[in-house]
Parts: structure tokens; sequence; C-alpha cells
């Protein structure tokens, strides 16, 4: 594969995943469980676009036909999209949600650490941003799952089913394509296993003090890298690309 | 009109100090640490800017205001360049600025190296009052940059600008 393929490909993951994500915790905006949390789910959201907009933006540099960030999040159907399975599953409620942003933010802060030593310079500025973001919510995240985790029996159950449930997109985040390979190679993206290593490490951490034990071998949902998804992302950008695609050009 | 200023970045730097952070107006954008750098040629001026947080909804209404401002001063044509790198940090504030967000009821940022941002939340003065006996109601505020918390001595809210 081409490098600007594979660089191209790279960055529609991360640019997707923000926006996925970020559509996802935006949903929470007016419903969270209390006020304080309906602002910081609405907070996360905004990070997660800003996020997706700076790497979509650079993701439409790599395009023969230059394509805005807009461009790309608006007028790409379901099979164009590389974000993680489990950033488009359902909010769910809240436990779900927290579940989703935990195992999420952990990698991300992992990640985007590994990226601020990118070779690529843009990347690195933008991961030098996201890495502060990221770490942010990954101890919003974990505060919360050692909350419900030793609250009542409830939260306790709640939590700890979401977590086990999600644990099957977890693997995904760590594959690793062809194209990935060779921006290793050229000190561009970072080695996954590594990364692997350490969540399992740090997302443990969070499960011991929230009184669970970590999820065993189970099987793993997968094909997002190949722009295969679940039935709700479908459903997710019917509503999301709505008003571009019916008043095409739409602008404010 | 063509102004003094037109022909020197400094006096224009100096210009664009009286722009107010549009979230937070009792510092400027310069004092953010938002204005980056001022280039002239001939009648165009180009300003470069970066975001506290790459989302920061602010970008756009900061850039209407220095174009306006600067019109308004004689150049014909102005730049707004928005970069990334030096990604923004919360270290670049003066210890003035620092008093002015004090003032205005929001506490700064509680350390400058910003790695030690986890244990950060445990002595935050009041603004108000002054007592460091004060904890948390939210990591998340009204805006990206701040946090909410609350003082066990004068009972009040307050607003908590993030180490970042
Ligand atoms: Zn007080």
């Amino acid at each position: 594969m081409e490098k600007n393929e594979a660089l191209k490909k790279f960055l529609l993951r991360l640019g997707d995943n923000a926006l996925i994500q970020g559509h996802r915790l935006s949903e929470w905006c007016s419903r969270g469980p209390m006020l304080e949390e309906d602002i910081a789910l609405s907070n996360l959201a905004l990070d997660n676009i800003g996020r997706a907009q700076a790497f979509l933006d650079y993701a439409g540099h790599f395009y023969s036909n230059p394509q805005s960030a807009d461009d790309l999040a608006f007028k790409r159907s379901e099979r164009q999209y590389y974000n993680f399975l489990m950033a488009e599953l359902p909010v769910g409620h809240f436990g779900y949600t927290i579940a989703k942003q935990l195992y999420i933010s952990a990698y991300e802060e992992l990640l985007f650490e590994a990226l601020t030593q990118s070779t690529d310079d843009t990347i690195a500025a933008i991961a030098h941003k996201a890495v502060k973001e990221a770490r942010y919510h990954f101890s919003h995240a974990a505060d919360w799952c050692v909350r419900l985790g030793l609250g009542t029996a409830e939260s306790h159950d709640k939590l700890g089913s979401a977590m086990s449930d999600l644990w099957a997109y977890t693997q995904e985040f760590f594959e690793m394509t062809d194209g990935d390979l060779q921006l290793l190679q050229l000190g561009i993206a970072p080695d996954q296993n590594q990364i692997k290593k350490v969540w399992t490490d740090k997302v443990n951490k969070v499960f011991m003090r929230a009184g669970y034990v970590m999820p065993g071998e189970c099987h793993q949902y997968s094909g997002s890298q190949q722009g295969v998804h679940t039935e709700y992302l479908g459903h997710l950008l019917c509503e999301m690309q709505y008003l571009q695609r019916s008043h095409p050009q739409a602008a404010w | 009109m063509v102004s003094i200023v037109a022909s020197n970045p400094k006096a224009v730097m100096e210009l664009l100090d009286q722009i107010p952070d549009p979230e937070i107006p009792v510092v400027s954008i310069r004092e953010m640490g938002i204005l980056r750098d001022v280039q002239i040629n001939e009648k165009t001026c180009t300003v470069t800017i970066t975001p506290t947080y790459t989302a920061c909804p602010a970008m756009g209404a900061i850039a209407d205001d220095i174009k306006a401002l600067l019109k308004s001063h004689g150049f014909t044509k102005v730049v707004v360049n928005t970069v990334l790198s030096p990604a923004w940090t919360t270290d670049w504030m003066s210890e003035s600025t620092r008093q002015k967000l004090r003032s205005f009821g929001i506490a700064p940022p509680a350390h400058k190296a910003c790695d030690q941002w986890t244990t950060e939340l445990t002595r935050i003065n009041c603004p108000r009052c002054g007592s460091n006996n004060t904890s948390v109601i939210s990591k998340f505020g009204s805006t990206a940059c701040k946090s909410l918390m609350r003082c066990e001595e004068c009972k009040e809210p307050f607003d908590y600008f993030k180490c970042h």
C-alpha cells in the first residue's frame, strides 16, 4: 500500500473514533442523571468533536480531490467509516456509558502519549493536545467506576455487567493493518501491542479498585478496520447526516 | 484611516491585548496565551492564535474580533491562522493573570507542572475567602477549561481553572 493511503486510513480511524464517540456522548445532553454529569458528558462530547475536526481535516489532505472535515463527516457512508465498534454502540444506561468511556479513554491516553512522538508533525501536534484531554476523560471514568462499583448492589451489578458485555469489543482497539505496520516502520503510528500491555494493566487496576475481577478471554468482535460495522452505525449516521443529505451544501 | 499601528507588529500585539477572552472577559486573549504572533506585510496583517482546548468553541468569535479590530485600524486584509503547536498550557499564565482570575471568582490552576494534575484537586484555595477547605463538585464545569468546586468555609461554589 502506498504510504499516503495508509496514513489517510489511519487518520480516518482516529477521526472517526472521536466523531462517533462524540456523537454518542452528545446524546446525553439534557438527559444526564444529574446536572453535573450532564455537563460533564457534554464536555466529553465537545472534546471528541474537536479532535474529530482536527484529524478529519488532516485526513482530507490525502484525497486526490481534497475533502474538508465536514465533507468527511457528513458525506461518507457506513462502510467508509473506520471507528471502533465499541464507539458506535448505543449509550445505554449511565454505567454502560462509563464502562465505554473507561475502556476507550484508557486506550486513548496511551495512544496519544505515543503519538506525541510521531514523526508526523501534524499528528504529534494534535496528540500533544489530545493526550491531556484523554487523561482527564480517563480520570473521570475511573472515578465513576469506583463510585458505582463500591456503591449500592444495583450500581455494582449494572456497571459490572456493562464492563463484561463490552469486554468483547476491546481487543479490536489493538488490531494493526498492513498499512499500520508500514506507518510503524516510519515512526508515524505506534505499536499497538505495546499499548495493549499497558492498557490491560491500567484497566485492571481500575477493576481492582472498583471491586471487580477483569473478564477473561472471550469471543471478540471485529470488522471496523474493513469498514464492517454493527447495526447501530447506520442509524447513527442517518441522524447525524440527515441535514447535509437533505439540504446538500447547507451551511451556517 | 491608517493608524500608527499599521506598520508595527508590537503595536498590533498591544492593540489586540484589548480583546477579551469571550468566556472569561476579565482577561485578554493575549494574557490567556491564545494570541501567539503578529506579522505585517504591507496592508495585510497575519495573526496567529492557538486554541486552549482542541474543541474550544470560542475560536470563531476570537478570530472575528481580531479581524474587526484590525480592519478598524486601517488593515485592508486580516488573516487569522490557527496553530496547535506548541500546545497551549496553563503554565503560560502570568501571576497577574492568575490574580485577575481570582478576583473574578475563578481559582487559577494550582500547579505549574501539569504532570502533577492528578493530585491537584486536593488543595485549591477558594477565590472568595482564601480557605483551602474546598472540595470538588464536578470535574467538568461551565466551559471546557474549568471544573466546579465548593468552599466548605464560606459555603460558596466556585469555578476552578483546570491545570492543563
Ligand atoms: Zn470560601
